[in-house]
This record gives structure tokens, sequence and C-alpha cells, in this order.
């Protein structure tokens, strides 16, 4: 009877992967190389659906990979570079055994390249894949581009870094591209906004970096070298968007602006031309026309207003900053090169300084502390400088990236600047009043409470009552007949209408299938735990609120 | 030659005195060895002794400074005269003095010249030195040489003079304290020095002080030496006229030479066979940069389907801000807990921190650790598509009949009989709807008036009631009872003349002679004397005992249950006309926990455990099983109609079965949080009751339709509270009013409650 046994594991989705040592020896590269050869080329491991059939029955945890993304890597012609460098290697070692110099000497120069050009394209084959994987590759040349020349890497590299972040940062300024800041302990946030796309990075403190002893750094350089490619080929497309010189000259700065070559006839936004559409899609329109007008008046923030930095804050993250809104910025020039304007410029508005106290102070300028810029990027508006003055106790620092839904905790800060946004002006500020006037509510609060209380303390003993009666007849006792006068008891009818549909719904729960109700006992405990996170932060931030009016009050006295 | 040689020197004057450094340097090097003896037979020439350390230290020092002296010292001495001597002098000075290194220069001329160092030449030089010097007066010269001089400490002379004859040591007994005072008076005492060789004191002279001093400095001794004298250009880019050697050129450079030849055949050897490769020209074209996606064109094809792009790393939140709003900092207890937490488990990888100021802001020590983790993850972590379930939850709720549209079902508590003293095991309600029934743990029977709550009746049975079940023929008014292995008839005429009259005859009829053998163990007899007037007529005794009664639609017959798992005598059926008994079942098919009659057909519901199984009396066979799927069934209900059956279990499910669809259940409807202990139908309403161990009677809505094709409604609309839950159990049994839309339920608590 019929045909050769089925083997197992020969179809399926067994076919489909391919372990790792299995790749490698397929390729014929070492552990290293290959390694290599999946950063470059973005090939990463897959977790098959059912692990156990494509691992033919066992359990031992493997890692699998494609098999087309394998036998994909098969003709890259960078397999041969990295043989050829292999061989160089071997060549060096030999000629310096025998010390043939002049051989050395020649292998050197012949030693061979590559170039990641035809990976980059292959990766992204459009302009905008790139921008999309950008993010990573900024906060890894930010990175390298604070390291100190200690021979964790090329030096090279590091300047090669630090040239492609500093025109990055020229062309985000040009562009006026910024969005969002963000001062978090571990670095400074940025998120632009490039051709449609948000992209965001993380820059580190200027601080010396103290080596950890546990990272292979030539996994970062690897990476770093394909993120330089990248970097320096989305750098040249968007100079050339703006039709700007790439590579531009001494800009390290950040002082001298780009956007001098770019004619302001640009800057005139073309009229969007506006297109009949039903009824639902204006709406979308309506506000997607409130967002680019806000968009545009954000970008004018600082439009106007002069600043200028005291050596001790972050010099180029401000710069960049305070030019990305369209200020004017200037530094002591022993700080660093490119300073515009002295400190005794008359037509300063601002003085950033990080100090409790200014030692000279001009008179026509404010001195406040440099969180009052992020702040303002953040809020779009220009918020009030008194919070922000020398020597202040600095009002929280949040986060432009966190997008409250209903329900979430909002800090009563976010809620304050939201209404600042609107227009609406903030209260008269004067501590006394509104001391007494939040005793007073304070004092009706308690009276409410009370009222409260006693209502409740009725309902309480009427209740009470009643189980006594109950309980008196259970037993048989001959109940105190005693007549008294009846209550009209108020029924809300709208409470009613309530409670009758919250019976409605625990009913149809109850009628749920298992799998519908697992789903959605999971929702439900999610929505539970929000709910829960969030009035503990209320309840201690009402602590916080309450331990520092009192102690405020105890200083007064 | 002195001429040309004087204008290089005014050329490049920094030139020349590198290499008469270099070239002093060299002398100095290869002089010292041999001139050690004589320079330290200088300095003795010289007035000054040393302490020991000095002079071994000297020795080099000296060497280097003979070693300089030959090669002028104008410079040096130039600034002493300026120092020291008016500006007239200086002219005169430095005319004499411009000879010398004139005639030094000339000597090194022939020195390089020649290649040999002329020794003797520098001999000659020193001794002319010598010649000028002054200092050996008051010489007393030992003779012994460089020997260490405590070779003389045994012996009263150290060493003999130039005439041979002994040199004795001074008479001293210094001691320290001699010393000290010496030191504290004489004036000289800081240029004193001991000499060993002689054994005496020698008070150096000033010159010889300012030699000490500018030795220690690092200077010349000599003070009119020049350190920067320019020197010749002696090869030099100007064509001289003569040749600077007279030998004549070699025959070798006028022939090829043949190594070369070699060397170049075998190069262009290697060249031809592709060993050696010209030189790579350097690849402009990397690191530079240039429009990559110029041409945007689609030929290069997209990653395959199976292209899972790397999610981007979270944004950051509140917490992570250097200066976040309070509410968001670690209380104390945050803070343990998250140090206890392994790393994997926390919520947030850092602690929340505020600074006052942006100033104090430290640099984070883990960014790199973060950024390789990133990178780890990028090129290493298997990558999975994961459907993410966006539902609103509200679409999972199942969109039900209002129960508003259901009505009539009972919603209320409206009535609570009081009276028993233990838990009312068992309920039901007469068939005109007038009275109900109930049978406790206390040993009695209570009749109870629906409307009024009235207790009626009390029958003291004396033992505890396991189940109670009224006639449903109405035209007879008999109460079955269940106790211990006794079933009982009760008579509580409570109806009209007629009716009592009829349940009279029923109960008067005549057992048959032959039959008695048929149920075997089964008695029938009548009751006298207190237990008559109680309106107990008969008393049929079983032999086991019984769970539950269960009367037929029709009145005449009574099954009766006594679970029990090894015997087959567990279901009996008695026809109360003719006083009849008999075992239906020939086999035991596990433990009966219930049974029921079918309301119009004759068939026969027995569910055990884990089953229930319809009997068709007729025919005398099974006809079906129902899976029940439930660990252990407790209760039965069988709808009216008769193709429907509701199973409860302990298990907290109520089974509701299909009998024309399929074994197993319809619908689960897990409802209750503890197990169920009745379940009911109404007579013509479309509801059902389960009462749960919970505390809580569920009134479900359940319509059945005529039509095959179409599934029974369920929709429950009512949960009903009001029992109190004592010793763990809640509602024991439930039961519909007959005509109403009522349900009566009793509890553990003593009570029996009814919804309207």
């Amino acid at each position: 009877m019929g045909g050769l046994q089925k083997k197992k594991y020969e179809r399926g989705s067994v076919t489909n992967y391919i372990t790792r040592n299995k790749a490698r020896k397929k390729l014929r590269l070492s552990l290293p190389d290959f390694r290599r050869l999946c950063i470059l080329k973005g090939i990463y491991p897959h977790e098959p659906k059912h692990k156990k059939k494509v691992n033919k029955g066992s359990t031992a945890p493997r890692t699998f990979y494609l098999i087309k993304d394998i036998r994909f890597l098969l003709h890259e012609p960078i397999v041969g570079k990295f043989r050829d460098y292999k061989v160089f290697v071997r060549k060096l070692k030999k000629a310096y055994g025998k010390t043939e110099w002049s051989a050395v000497e020649r292998l050197r120069e012949n030693k061979p390249t590559y170039k990641l050009d035809h990976i980059i394209k292959e990766r992204y084959p459009s302009f905008i894949d790139a921008l999309r994987d950008i993010d990573d590759a900024l906060c890894m040349c930010f990175l390298f581009s604070t390291f100190a020349r200690t021979g964790k890497c090329h030096v090279q590299t590091i300047q090669l870094c630090r040239r492609l972040t500093v025109e990055w940062m020229n062309y985000v300024v040009a562009a006026r591209a910024l969005r969002k800041v963000f001062i978090s302990i571990k670095g400074i946030y940025y998120q632009a906004e490039v051709m449609g796309q948000l992209i965001t990075w993380l820059v580190p403190y200027q601080f010396s970096h103290d080596h950890p002893t546990d990272v292979d750094y030539r996994v970062m350089a690897t990476f770093t070298e394909l993120y330089t490619t990248l970097l320096g080929f989305i750098n040249f497309r968007l100079y050339h968007s703006l039709n700007l010189l790439y590579p531009p000259k001494k800009l390290s700065a950040l002082s001298a602006s780009l956007a001098r070559m770019v004619s302001s006839a640009e800057e005139e936004e073309a009229q969007l031309d506006q297109f009949p559409v039903e009824g639902e899609d204006m709406e979308k329109l309506e506000a997607r026309e409130r967002e680019q007008k806000e968009q545009e008046a954000q970008k004018k923030l600082f439009d106007g207003l002069k600043f200028f930095l005291n050596r001790e804050v972050p010099r180029e993250s401000l710069a960049f900053v305070i030019r990305c809104f369209g200020g004017e910025v200037s530094w002591d020039k022993s700080v660093c090169i490119g300073s515009t304007y002295e400190v005794t410029e008359e037509t300063i508005t601002h003085h950033i300084v990080d100090r409790p106290n200014a030692s000279t102070q001009y008179i026509n300028r404010y001195y406040i502390q440099p969180q009052w810029v992020y702040d303002c990027i953040n809020a779009k508006i220009v918020l009030p400088v008194e919070d922000y003055f020398l020597g202040v106790t600095l009002p929280p620092h949040l986060s432009p990236f966190v997008e409250e839904k209903e329900g979430d905790y909002m800090p009563p800060e976010k809620v304050k600047i939201m209404a600042l946004q609107r227009g609406e002006k903030p209260e008269q500020e004067d501590e006394e009043e509104e001391d007494e006037d939040e005793d007073e509510e304070e004092e009706e609060d308690d009276n409410d409470d009370e009222e409260e209380d006693e209502e409740e303390d009725e309902e309480e003993s009427e209740e009470k009552n009643l189980k006594k009666m109950e309980k008196q007849r259970s037993q048989g006792k001959s109940l105190q007949v005693k007549v008294t006068p009846g209550k009209m008891k108020v029924e809300n009818p709208e409470r009613l209408e309530q409670e009758e549909k919250a019976e409605e719904k625990r009913l149809a729960i109850m009628m749920m299938k298992k799998k519908e109700k697992y789903l959605y006992d999971k929702i439900m405990f999610g929505k539970k735990r929000k709910i829960r996170e969030a009035n503990k932060l209320t309840a201690k931030r009402k602590a916080h609120d309450d331990a520092e009016k009192a102690n405020k009050k105890k200083t007064r006295k | 030659m002195e001429e040309s040689s004087g204008n290089m020197r005014s050329s490049e004057p920094t030139a020349a005195m590198k290499k008469v450094r270099e070239k002093t340097a060299k002398k100095r090097s290869k002089e010292e060895e041999e001139e050690e003896e004589e320079q330290i037979f200088n300095f003795k020439d010289k007035p000054a002794g040393k302490e020991e350390e000095d002079e071994d230290l000297s020795d080099s020092e000296e060497s280097v400074f003979s070693g300089l002296e030959d090669s002028g010292s104008d410079s040096e001495e130039d600034e002493k005269e300026s120092d020291d001597n008016d500006d007239d002098d200086d002219d005169d000075v430095t005319a004499v003095e411009s000879k010398q290194p004139k005639q030094t220069e000339e000597e090194e001329e022939k020195e390089e010249v020649v290649g040999g160092v002329t020794e003797r030449e520098e001999e000659e030089k020193k001794e002319d030195e010598y010649e000028h010097d002054s200092s050996d007066e008051e010489d007393i010269r030992n003779t012994v040489g460089n020997i260490p001089m405590e070779w003389y400490k045994d012996f009263p002379h150290i060493g003999y003079n130039l005439d041979g004859k002994k040199i004795f040591k001074p008479i001293r007994n210094k001691d320290e304290l001699d010393d000290f005072l010496d030191k504290m008076e004489n004036p000289d005492y800081w240029r004193t020095v001991h000499d060993k060789q002689t054994g005496s004191d020698i008070v150096l002279s000033d010159e010889q002080v300012e030699l000490v001093n500018r030795l220690q400095k690092g200077q010349f001794g000599d003070v009119n030496f020049n350190e920067y004298q320019p020197s010749v250009e002696f090869f030099s880019s100007d064509v001289m006229i003569h040749p600077v050697t007279n030998r004549p050129a070699d025959k070798r450079s006028f022939i090829p030479s043949l190594i070369e030849k070699e060397k170049v055949s075998k190069l262009v050897h290697a060249i031809k066979m592709g060993w050696i490769k010209p030189r790579r020209v350097e690849d402009d074209t990397r690191g530079r940069f240039y429009d990559l996606w110029a041409g945007e064109d689609s030929s290069i094809l997209g990653r395959h389907k199976m292209h899972l792009p790397a999610p981007k790393i979270p944004l950051p939140g509140h917490q992570e801000s250097y200066n976040p709003p309070p509410e968001y900092l670690f209380t104390e207890e945050e803070l343990a807990l998250w140090e206890q937490q392994d790393a994997s488990d926390r919520k947030l990888p850092f602690v929340p921190v505020k600074f006052s100021s942006l100033r104090q802001v430290p640099a984070f020590s883990r960014f790199i650790h973060e950024r390789f983790e990133r990178c780890l993850d990028l090129y290493l972590c298997p990558r999975q598509r994961k459907m993410r379930v966006n539902v609103n939850p509200e679409d999972l709720i199942p969109k039900l009949p209002k129960p508003k549209d259901l009505q009539p079902f009972p919603t209320t508590q409206s009535l609570v009989y009081r009276g028993h003293s233990g838990l009312v095991r068992s309920i039901s309600v007469s068939p005109s709807g007038q009275w109900l029934a109930s049978g406790s743990d206390d040993g009695s029977v209570r009749f109870w008036e629906v409307c009024s709550s009235r207790c009626m009746k009390t029958v003291q049975v004396g033992g505890a009631v396991k189940s109670v079940a009224w006639n449903p023929n109405p035209s007879v008014c008999l109460l079955a009872v269940a106790l211990e292995s006794v079933v009982l008839i009760l008579s509580p005429s409570l109806a009209d003349r007629q009716v009592v009259q009829s349940s009279e005859r029923l109960l008067s009829g005549q057992p048959e002679a032959d039959t008695s053998d048929a149920a075997g163990p089964v008695i029938w007899s009548d009751t006298e004397g207190e237990e008559l007037n109680q309106g107990i007529r008969l008393k049929i005794q079983h032999p086991k005992a019984v769970h539950q009664v269960a009367w037929h639609a029709k009145g005449d017959y009574l099954a009766s249950v006594m679970p029990d798992h090894s015997s087959h005598l567990q279901v009996l059926i008695h026809q109360l006309s003719r006083r009849r008994s008999q075992n239906p079942f020939r086999k035991n098919k596990g433990l009966v926990q219930c049974v029921s009659f079918h309301p119009v057909r004759p068939y026969f519901f027995v569910a055990t455990q884990r089953s229930v199984r319809i009997y068709n009396l007729v025919k005398q066979e099974m006809t079906k099983k129902l899976q029940a799927n439930s660990k252990w069934i407790s209760s039965m209900a069988v709808h009216p109609g008769g193709d429907h059956v509701i199973c409860g279990s302990y298990d907290c499910r109520l089974s509701w079965f299909d009998l024309d669809l399929s074994t197993k259940p319809y619908k689960m409807l897990r409802h209750h949080k503890k197990a169920v202990r009745g379940a009911a139908y109404h007579r013509s309403y479309p509801l059902f009751a389960s009462a749960s161990d919970d505390g809580s009677v569920i009134v479900c809505h359940g319509t059945v339709y005529n039509d095959l094709m179409q599934n029974p409604l369920i929709v429950p609309v009512k949960v009903l509270r009001g029992h109190v839950i004592t010793h763990d159990l809640g509602v024991l049994d439930v039961t519909f009013h007959p005509t109403q839309p009522w349900v009566f339920s009793s509890g553990a608590d003593a009570t029996i409650r009814l919804f309207t």
C-alpha cells in the first residue's frame, strides 16, 4: 500500500525557520561576523507561533531566524568584505611576525574597506522609511559624540558623530521643527516633527561617562557605524530640502544661523486649499486647521526675545532650543566661541541663570532659571516669569509626552497650564486673602460634612430601629406597639433609573460566555487598577499639599 | 674658510649652536672614562676640598665641565661682564675673548675632518689651563690615589706626599659637641669642607663657593663659557668650489648594482604575476554623502511580509522629570518595596528624584547600559506579532431583552414566614395556591396561609423532615412527607369538604394481597390515636432513609428516593389507591439524587450524580441519558411542557437541557457563587428559579418556543436576596406559586420568604 512514510518535521512551519547556529554555518561566518552582519542588515530572530513544532519536538531554548532572511544574507556583498578583512589581518600578522616592514606598509595601504550605502538603501527604500527609524540612530550618535577619547571607540567615529549631530540640530533649528522638550533625570528628551514624522531623541548631560565593564562596545560600534551612515544621508537630504549646502561649514557653536540663506518667502506658508467636504469631515478639518495655527504660533514663540546664558547653564541645549523658536541667544565669550553679544547689551530681555542669586543685575531684563524656557516650549505659550525667578522654588517640570485620557490622573500644574493655554488669567495671588478664603471654605466643608453625617446618622438609626423590631418579631416577642409619625420617603427617580440600569448590566454580564467573560474581567481589572493608581496619586498629592499648608501656617505664626 | 664659516655663523647661529652642543656631548661621553683620573687630579689641584659625597657626585659634574671647556665661552662671559663691568670695558673684553672661540672652532673642524678625536690636543689644552692655575701653593698633595680612605684608618698617617714622606693625620679630637660649637660660632663653618685625603678642614674661597653654586644649578663651571655658540654649517646647500674630500670616486659608483637589478626584476615579476597590486587609489566616496533616495524607484522591494519593525522606546512620563510633581516621588514604603523587588518586576526602572535646580542634576549612571540594552533588543530579541484585543468592554456584554419587557416576575420580598426553629429543608405549595407546607429539621411540618403568612397548622412528626410534596391533583388535599425512613401521607383538611372527602376515599383503598411480596421491605400502615388527630393518615415504612418524595401529576403515584451506592433498591414507586409499592429498577446505575415524573407523558426522570436518565414507564426502557458535565447534581426540575429540564449542581452551575436538541446541556448558567441547592419551573409563566448557598435566588426568564428551530431564550431577570447565610448554608429550596408569578424560598435561617 501507498507510498513512503511521511517523516515528521519536514513540512509546515519548521521549514520557515532556522536556528542561529545552522544559519551561521550556512553563511560560513564566525559568530562576531554573523552578529555584525545581522546588525548591519537588520536581521533579527523571530519567535515562532508553535515553538515546539519548529524546534522539532524539543523544548530547549533556541533562537530562530526566518530562513528567508538567511537566504537573503547569502548574496550580500559585504560578507565577501568580511572575509577579505580576515585575510588582511592574517597577512598583516604574518608580516609583523617576519618583521617585513615594507610588506606591513603595503598591506596597510591596501586595507579592505566597505561601504554601507547599498544596505541603507535596501533597508529603507524610501526616505520616509529612513526617517521613521531614526530615533535610535540619533540617540546613539548623541551618546557617542559625548564620549571622551578613551579608546572605547575610534576618535574618527566620535568626531563624525559630533559633526552629524550638530548638523542635525542645525537642520532642526533651520526648519523650526522642534515640538517638545523634556528634562529628565536621564538626559534631555527632544521631539521634532520632520516631514510629518515625530522623531524623539535623548541627549545625555554633559558629563564624562563612567564606562561600564559589562557593555560590549563592539556591538555599539557596529550600530554606530550603520547609524552614522544613515544619519549622514538623511542630513544630506534634509539640507537639500531646505535648499542648503551640505556639508555646511562651522556650525559647532549653534549660533550662526543656517537659515540666513533660506529665503523668507518660504516662511509665508502657502494657504491651504480647502476642499468642500461633508459635515463630519468638516470638524476634523477645522481641528486640523486650528492645530496648524497653534503650531505656527509655537514656531514664533521666542521671536523678538533676546537671551543671555550664564556660564553654569547647559549652553548647547538652551541655545538649540531657543533658536528653534526664533529667539536670539548669546553667552560669555570665554565659555565657547560664537557668542554674538555681551552681557552688557541693553536689549537683552531674559538672562538665564542657575544660581541662587546673580551678582550684578541689570534692570531691564528678567533673571530666570532655565526651566522656564523648557516649560514655555511645552506649554506653547510664553509663561509668566514670576515662578521662575532666582531663588524661587520651581514649579514641577511635567512631561509633555503624557496625554491624559478620560479618567487618568492629571497633576494640578497641568490643569493650571491648560487654563493658561485657553487664555484664562490666573487669579490674583493675594496669598492672605486666598488663605482666608480657603479657611472659610474649609469651615464650610466641615459644616457640610457634619450635616451629611447627621443625615447619615438618622438613616442609620432608622435602620437600627427596623432591625430591632425585626429581631423582636422573629423572637416572637410582643412588639412595643407605638405609633410614630411616618416620614415621607422621597424617591429619587434618577437614582432609581440608574440602579435599574446597573442591575440590568449586572444580569447581562452574568449571561456572558466564558471566554468573553474572561476578557471582560481582564479589561475591567485593568481599568480598576488605573483608577486605583490615579486615586493613590491624588491622595498623595493632597497629603503633600496639606503638609505644605500646615508648614506655611506654622512659619507665619 | 674662516670667513665663510663666519658668515654662516651669522646666518644660522642657532643651528650652529646646536651642533656644537651635540658634538660636545659626544665628546663628553667618549672622554669621560679616559679623563676621569685626570679630572680627579685636577680637582685635587684646586685648593678646595669637599665632602666625600660631594666628591663622588662631582666626578660627573667635573667631566661635563671639562669636556665642554674647549668649546669657547664668550656668551656666558658676556653676561657676566655686562653684569659686573661697565659698558666701556665690555668692548675690550669681548674683543679679547673673541679670539678664543675661533681657535677652538678650528680645532673642532680638524677633529671633524679627521674623524677621530685628537686627544693629544685636548690634553695640551688642559695643561695650558693648568699653567694658569695658581691654586697649588699651599699644596699638601697626597699621592695614594683614588682609594677608600678607610684603608688608612688604623695608621697614624693617611698617605704620602710628593716627596714620599708620610702625611700624618692631624691631631684632632673633635667630638660632636665641638662640631656643634663650631657650627654655632664659626662664621665660615658653612664653607668649611673636610678633606678626607689630607684629613684637614679646608675653607672654600669665594670663587670656589661660586663654582659650587654654579655646578649645583646645572650651569657650566667656567663663567666665560658660551653654551649657545653659533656653529658652522659644514655641509650646506651652497655649492662650494672645492670638493669636501679629496678622495677619488669608487668604481662601483659607475657600475649599475647587480643586487639592485635582482631586486627590481623580482618586483617586476611579482607585479606581472599579480602578487603585488598597484597602490589602491584612495576611495573618496567612502564617508561622503549624497542623495541616496534621489530616484525612489520601486526596483528594490521592501522587506517581506513577515518584517516586524522594532517598537519604539516608550516615551517618558512625569515621574522621570528632574523636578517631578511631589505625588510621583516614592514614599518610604514604596522605596523599600522597590529595593526589594527584582529588577524585572519593578514597575519603574529608576527611582524618581527631585532636584531643586537644573544645576544639581548629575549624570545618569545607567545611560550607556540602557543604550546597550536597546542595541541588544534590536538585534537579539526574537520578535513576534501579538494581536492586541482592542474592544470596548461594553461591546462584549450580550444584548439581551430588557427585564422590564419580560415582566411579570418576582422583584421584591413581600412576606417572611417565621416559625420554624431549624433549617427549612423543603417547601411545597398546594395546587390551589392558597397553602404552603414546609418541613424543617426541628421535626415539624407547618402549613401556612400564603397571603397572610399565618401558620395554620403545625404537625410534629418526630424527626428531621427531608422533603415535603403536595399532591398535584386539585381534587384531593394530601401531603407527602419524607423523614428518616418513613414517608407519611398527611391530610391537613385545609380545603372544601368535597375535597377532603375525595382524599379520604383515596386513602381508604385496600391493599392487594399478593403485592406484599413484590414490595418486600415496604410496610404500609394506618395510623391511630394522636397521630391520626394531627392528620397523619398513612405511614409507608421504607428499609432505608428516604430523601425525597415526588408525586405523579395525576396524584395517585408517589416516588420516593433512598440514596444508596451499593444497592439497586434506591427508588420506589408507590400507588396510593392500591397501597402498592414496587422497585422499578433491577440495576444500580449510580447514586440517585432526585427523581421526577414527566408532567404529561409516562416518563420518569432519575438524576444520579453525573447524569439524568429518562425512562419510559410504559415500554419499561431507558429513552435518554443526559450528561450534565457537572459534579454533583443536587436538584432537578422538569419544564411543564416536558421537553426541557434544568439541573442544579454543587459546582455552582445550572444546566438547561433541551431534550429535543441534545443530551448535552444547551446552556450552562454560572450565575451563583456557591453550590446550587434547588431549582424550579413556574407552571404557567416562562420563569425558572435557582437557589444557592450564597443566599440568593436568581429568577430567569426562559421562553420555550414550539418551533423546533428556535432555541429557548434565557434571560436572567432578577437576583433576589433576603436569606441570611447560617452555617455556610443559604437557600435550601425554592418553588413557584402555581398561578401567580411569585416565588417561595426556604433557607437555613429557619425562614421562608415570598417574593412577589
